[in-house]
């Protein structure tokens, strides 16, 4: 009587289930589970789409290929925005991989345009045409270079938090593109006119060269962070600091020098940017692609070649959904509620990769 | 009065309006930091705030015929309900993801971002400008609106204590409140320690989880508000997509006031003069733009200055950004 | 016959594929110590960590005053009356003594006066001495400790689990604790302490529960045994406590360290003037409470911790010339054909990347060979394959992550790393702490093998009996100061224990105390 009494009691008052640690997921299984959170999510999306826009499933899920690979310009375009996206992304991962949270990309890129354009616009028709090149590549890549060396160095030798130091500047980035436009433009008008004459060559059509230049980048970031002493190294300062000293890894060069590095890439990207696509700048030239590089690398694992994956979704959706609100005349807003429900459950998803809901099985062992 | 000083004091003035968006913000954050969790969401959060808050009026003026109509205690408290709901729901998402599932917070906050920009802007598309712009009477309705202009109330003391809008003091209220509760009280204590140490936390009987949750939540809904304040108040109802902008900053300012929201008080106070410069005449021959960076600026200079000094009050809480799980080996 | 006040009924607990608690019995009664004795890895913490609702077991019963209950929760162990005192202090540095004290307990008033008065009360009821309003981060360990207990007792426990409480203690502040917690006994309230020293488990507790490899071997009354039977439960087996040793031959000298004086960065003097020299072809040891300074003595030998004044000089044995190491970084005393290897405390902190496999931790030191800017990873794949085979590492293979084997296995990988290295001075900090016997005795063995081809062997140690018998010489210090230089081979665990401690002049008075107590 007592035990039964005592049972009922444990039953009520027992976790129904509880959460452990994975001890190891075989690798099919955790992208499986990616899989499914990427179709549950779609799932949702055409939900929240028949609902805010009163569009039917079917249409929605067109929608979004047709935007994508509709056209061969489509194509083209989701090709072209894939390769910027992953180009911001690879600029932050080594950083990401030595645990510098850079979330300034948005700014080092803008720096490295606002390079580039400083470039064109001084030097355009008054230098030949190969060196004003190989200035706007030299100068771009030393903008980004210097935008991200700065909190590299008060991390380095004040452990000042680097994810707050490079947010703000981003904005210091902004503002100083503002001025520079209004600087430059006289009239008043607050956009700088393209300057297309000084624009870097095409090979083939208009995007062509950024899809080269950055395969051959994520080629060469993944052979860095893999095979290279430097890649090496600056795994281990991410890793443990601790372990670093004691090997003798000087750990303030290492965060400098693969800042400088992440900063150079972004100033790459924008000189592709500037040089290669718009042929002049604004505020919004990176267009948030910085923040959403962080959420490519992360999903990616810091590894380049799934990178190659999470850069597809991401400008997939972005130019799937841009579709569906045109479409459907729904604003951008359709846009950016889409991409953050998807993100929602790619990142929640990896919960159940690396935990295990165990429900509490009763025992026989009471007599 | 001499001309200077009335400028200098009607620029203050302006300056405690315009930095209570901030205030709300960084608050709302603060609180959300003492818990453990650095919440990047709050850009979005505060759009959704203001979206929501307007959303709430024009639904309000619509069922009643017109805000003329209708009743405007009813009126702004339905606005402040729905602008701390929003936020409240936004936390929620964020909390669900970081707090149960044991996301990176970073990149949750980021996405968050994303999302409440869009849901504002699809919110703010389904409803007409004209039916909540002029609320912004109601929210800018001041002890000097209620008695009238006199010598009193244009003295410098009426123009700096009693020339705003319910929400600008709502703000101090709130920090004021949450300075203390975080200071003085049991609760303030419990969760300072589940952001410094959620082990110890949970070992002493704190329920880590529930702590994280209520003041993640509560933080967002704070934060929501700050950006119903900027539209409603500050821009007298003129929808403006520059809402995150006043997220980032507040984010800043959390920093800029070593995690205080009674400091927060006086930080809100220096960006919101700080903002208001770069629009205005008072300092001339400086480019606007270059004004417009001073926030950030100050804020680098602060996070540089403190890390220097290293001294241990005045750091972030020792867990934040990382999540907590019990039976971590 | 005294009142049960806990009852365990089979319980189990299995950590992914490890088998932690393998349906364990075990009784706590009212107004007795009860020492759960074991060696570690045994399953004694987290035994006890499921009684104080840190873990959720997977199955069995708990019975607490003979009725069953569900500890979810820390909150529902403290609600049943339960206290547990960890072995790393679950305090807020930042918090004072009296913030930590009320910490997650309910009461509607938080009225600091009151809570002071009500502290103090409980100190002068067990003779505490501590300063409610000190910041945790400014205490000494055992004052820490004392908080931890004043906690337990001011939520009013009558269950108190300690878990190793004397591990960081000094021998007279081990006597106070342990005069507290009989003081405690005799109120009537049921004492755990975990441990796995026996003369501790003789000279406290009434009973004594063992604990072995995860499984329970039985219970004995403390006055009813002695050390063999209880070693004996322990290990199993009768196991031969006897370490080699054979005399040191052709010792010269290879490292002086002269005068060396340290303070830390919050200000502490963690170091002052040492003085010692150690000799290729002998171990010598380093004995001291934990926190000591040998920590901050290792990592400046190693140049990793900066100091003050004095030197560390080293004697090439290869050409006969004379090195200083003073503001050497490891990479400069690498340079210099200084081969120093130094098996940390850390393990998978410091010595090895938890995350990188077996491959990637080789090359930690040797990663910067050659002129490429790129690894070469077949050496190092060589070398983990050697070590794996001869040291008999137990890991799927040699892309294992480090942090998925077992404390012993990460052991043998860092050590066969750091032999690798082919040293002339070979350091190791409780390079046996948490490891098996068997795992135990090989790093021991791989010690005597250094010391016979000669290298300067310098091993920090917590256990006075294997420093006893492994080491040539020991070298005792006591708040950052040498208290003695012993040989090992006259020494005894007494003398040295006297000499750990003498230097601590402000528990000075405590000892005679005791001595009248007893």
């Amino acid at each position: 009587m007592k035990d039964a009494a005592a049972l009922q009691k444990r039953e009520k008052g027992e976790p129904l289930f509880h959460i452990t640690k994975r001890a190891e997921i075989v690798w099919w299984k955790a992208w499986l589970i990616r899989l499914a959170a990427i179709a549950a999510s779609l799932i949702v999306c055409a939900v929240i789409s028949l609902l805010l826009g009163d569009i039917n499933p079917f249409s929605f899920f067109g929608s979004m290929l047709n935007g994508a690979f509709g056209t061969a310009r489509r194509c083209w375009n989701l090709f072209y925005e894939l390769a910027i996206l992953l180009s911001i992304s690879l600029a932050v991962t080594p950083a990401f991989k030595m645990r510098f949270w850079n979330i300034g990309a948005e700014g080092q890129a803008l720096i490295g345009g606002l390079a580039t354009a400083a470039c064109m616009y001084y030097f355009g028709g008054r230098i030949p045409t190969p060196l004003l090149f190989v200035v706007m590549i030299a100068a771009s890549i030393l903008a980004g270079m210097i935008w991200a060396v700065i909190p590299a160095v008060f991390k380095a030798f004040w452990n000042t938090n680097e994810t707050l130091f490079t947010l703000m500047m981003n904005y210091v980035a902004i503002q100083l593109v503002t001025f520079m436009i209004n600087f430059w433009v006289t009239s008043g008008s607050g956009t700088l006119p393209p300057m297309s004459a000084y624009a870097l060559p095409t090979v083939g059509n208009a995007w062509i060269l950024n899809i080269l230049v950055v395969a051959l980048l994520t080629v060469a970031v993944y052979i860095y962070l893999r095979f290279s002493k430097h890649g090496y190294e600056l795994s281990v300062v991410g890793e443990s600091e601790n372990t670093a000293l004691y090997v003798g890894i000087n750990v303030k060069k290492v965060i400098i020098r693969t800042m400088l590095l992440s900063g150079a890439l972004c100033g790459v990207t924008g000189l592709l940017l500037v040089g290669g696509t718009d042929h002049t700048i604004s505020t919004s030239t990176v267009g948030g692609r910085g923040f959403t590089a962080i959420m490519v690398s992360w999903l990616g694992r810091f590894n380049p070649l799934f990178m190659v994956l999470t850069s597809f979704l991401l400008a997939f959706l972005k130019a799937g959904a841009n579709q569906v609100s045109n479409d459907y005349k729904m604003n951008g807003s359709i846009s950016d509620i889409i991409t953050a429900v998807i993100l929602f459950f790619v990142i929640g998803c990896e919960f159940f990769i690396q935990y295990r809901i165990a429900f509490r099985k009763h025992g026989k062992e009471e007599k | 009065m001499p001309a200077f000083f009335s400028e200098l004091i009607a620029i203050l003035s302006r300056a405690i309006a315009s930095g209570m968006p901030f205030l709300y913000g960084s608050t709302g954050e603060t609180l959300t930091e003492k818990s453990g969790h650095l919440n990047l969401g709050i850009p979005g959060i505060m759009c959704v705030g203001a979206s929501s808050g307007c959303v709430a009026i024009a639904a309000y003026a619509g069922s009643v015929g017109g805000l003329e109509n209708g009743n405007p205690f009813l009126c702004l408290l339905l606005s402040v309900l729905a602008s701390v709901s929003g936020g409240v729901l936004m936390g929620l998402i964020y909390c669900f993801l970081t707090v149960t599932l044991r996301a990176n917070q970073n990149v949750t906050g980021l996405a968050l971002t994303t999302f409440g920009t869009g849901v504002s802007t699809y919110m703010i598309s389904k409803v007409e400008n004209a039916d909540f712009v002029p609320a912004n009477k109601f929210f800018t309705y001041s002890v000097r609106n209620a008695v009238g202009h006199n010598a009193f109330t244009d003295s410098w003391f009426g123009e700096l204590f009693l020339s705003y809008g319910f929400m600008i003091y709502l703000a101090i209220i709130i920090a004021v409140i949450a300075a203390y509760v975080l200071k003085k009280t049991r609760i303030g204590l419990n969760l300072r320690a589940v952001g410094e140490n959620p082990a110890t936390a949970d070992a002493a009987g704190v329920n880590v989880s529930r702590y994280k949750y209520v003041f993640t939540c509560i933080g967002s809904g704070i934060a929501a508000l700050g950006g119903l304040c900027y539209i409603m108040d500050n821009l007298n109802g003129n929808w403006e997509y520059s809402i995150s902008e006043i997220g980032w900053l507040s984010i800043a300012l959390v920093i800029f006031t070593l995690w205080r929201p009674n400091l927060g008080i006086l930080g809100s106070v220096v960006f919101g003069a700080l903002r208001i410069l770069g629009n205005s005449n008072f300092i001339r021959g400086v480019d606007k733009s270059i004004l417009q960076m001073l926030p950030y600026l100050v804020t680098i200079l602060v996070l540089v200055v403190v890390s220097m000094r290293n001294r241990r009050e005045n750091q972030p809480p020792a867990h934040l950004g990382q999540n907590y799980f019990r039976e971590e080996r | 016959m005294t009142r049960p006040a806990i009852e365990l009924r089979g319980i189990t607990k299995t950590f992914g594929s490890i088998v932690a608690n393998k349906n364990i019995d075990l009784d706590v009664r009212y107004g007795e110590i009860l020492s759960i004795l074991g060696e570690n890895g045994s399953g004694k913490t987290t035994l006890m960590n499921m009684i104080s609702g840190i873990y959720f077991p997977d199955a069995g019963q708990i019975l607490i005053n003979g009725h069953e209950v569900v500890i979810r929760s820390p909150k529902d162990a403290f609600a049943h009356g339960i206290g547990m005192i960890h072995q790393h202090f679950k305090l807020v540095d930042v918090f004072s003594a009296a913030e930590n004290i009320v910490l997650g307990h309910e009461e509607k008033r938080f009225n600091k006066k009151a809570i002071a008065a009500e502290v103090r009360e409980i100190c002068e009821l067990y003779g505490f001495d501590v300063d409610p309003e000190k910041k945790i981060y400014e205490m000494s360990v055992s004052e820490k400790q004392t908080v931890e207990i004043i906690k337990v007792l001011y939520r009013g426990a009558d269950i108190l689990i300690l878990d190793e409480p004397t591990a960081v203690l000094t021998p007279q502040e081990t006597e106070k604790l342990f005069a507290v917690l009989r003081r405690m006994r005799d109120a009537g309230k049921a004492i755990v302490i975990i441990t796995h020293k026996l003369h501790e488990v003789l000279s406290l507790s009434d009973r004594v529960s063992v604990l072995r490899k995860g499984e329970y071997i039985g219970t004995v009354k403390t006055a009813e045994t002695d050390e063999t039977a209880l070693t004996e439960m322990m290990v199993g087996k009768k196991v031969s406590l006897n370490i080699e040793r054979n005399d040191p031959k052709s010792l010269e000298k290879r490292l002086e360290v002269k005068d060396l004086t340290c303070i830390d960065r919050e200000g502490t003097q963690v170091l002052s003037n040492i003085s010692f020299s150690a000799n290729g072809g002998e171990i010598l040891g380093i004995a001291g409470i934990a926190g000591s300074g040998q920590r901050e003595l290792l990592e400046a030998i190693a140049g990793l911790q900066k100091y003050q004044t004095g030197e560390i000089l080293y004697f090439d044995p290869a050409t006969g010339e004379t090195e200083s190491l003073k503001d050497k970084t490891p990479m400069q005393i690498r340079e210099l054909g200084v081969r120093l290897s130094f098996v940390p405390e850390d393990r998978l902190g410091m010595g090895l990347v938890g995350n990188m496999d077996i491959v990637d931790n080789m090359m930690l030191r040797s990663y910067r060979g050659g002129k490429s800017a790129f690894l070469d990873r077949k050496k190092p794949k060589d070398l983990a394959d050697e070590i794996i085979e001869e040291l008999e590492v137990a890991t799927p293979g040699v892309h294992t992550q480090v942090r998925k084997l077992s404390g012993g296995n990460v052991q043998k990988v860092l050590v066969g790393r750091e032999i690798a290295a082919a040293p002339t001075v070979f350091m190791a900090a409780y390079p046996v702490r948490g490891l098996d016997i068997n795992s135990s005795y090989m790093i021991y063995n791989l010690l005597n093998k250094q010391k016979e081809n000669g290298v300067a062997v310098i091993f920090v140690g917590e256990d006075l009996d294997v420093l006893i018998e492994l080491c040539d010489r020991i070298l005792v210090i006591g708040s950052g100061q040498i208290t003695g230089l012993v040989d090992a081979r006259r020494v005894t665990k007494e003398e040295i224990g006297l000499l750990m401690t003498r230097s601590v002049s402000s528990d000075g008075a405590a000892p005679e105390k005791e001595g009248e107590k007893e």
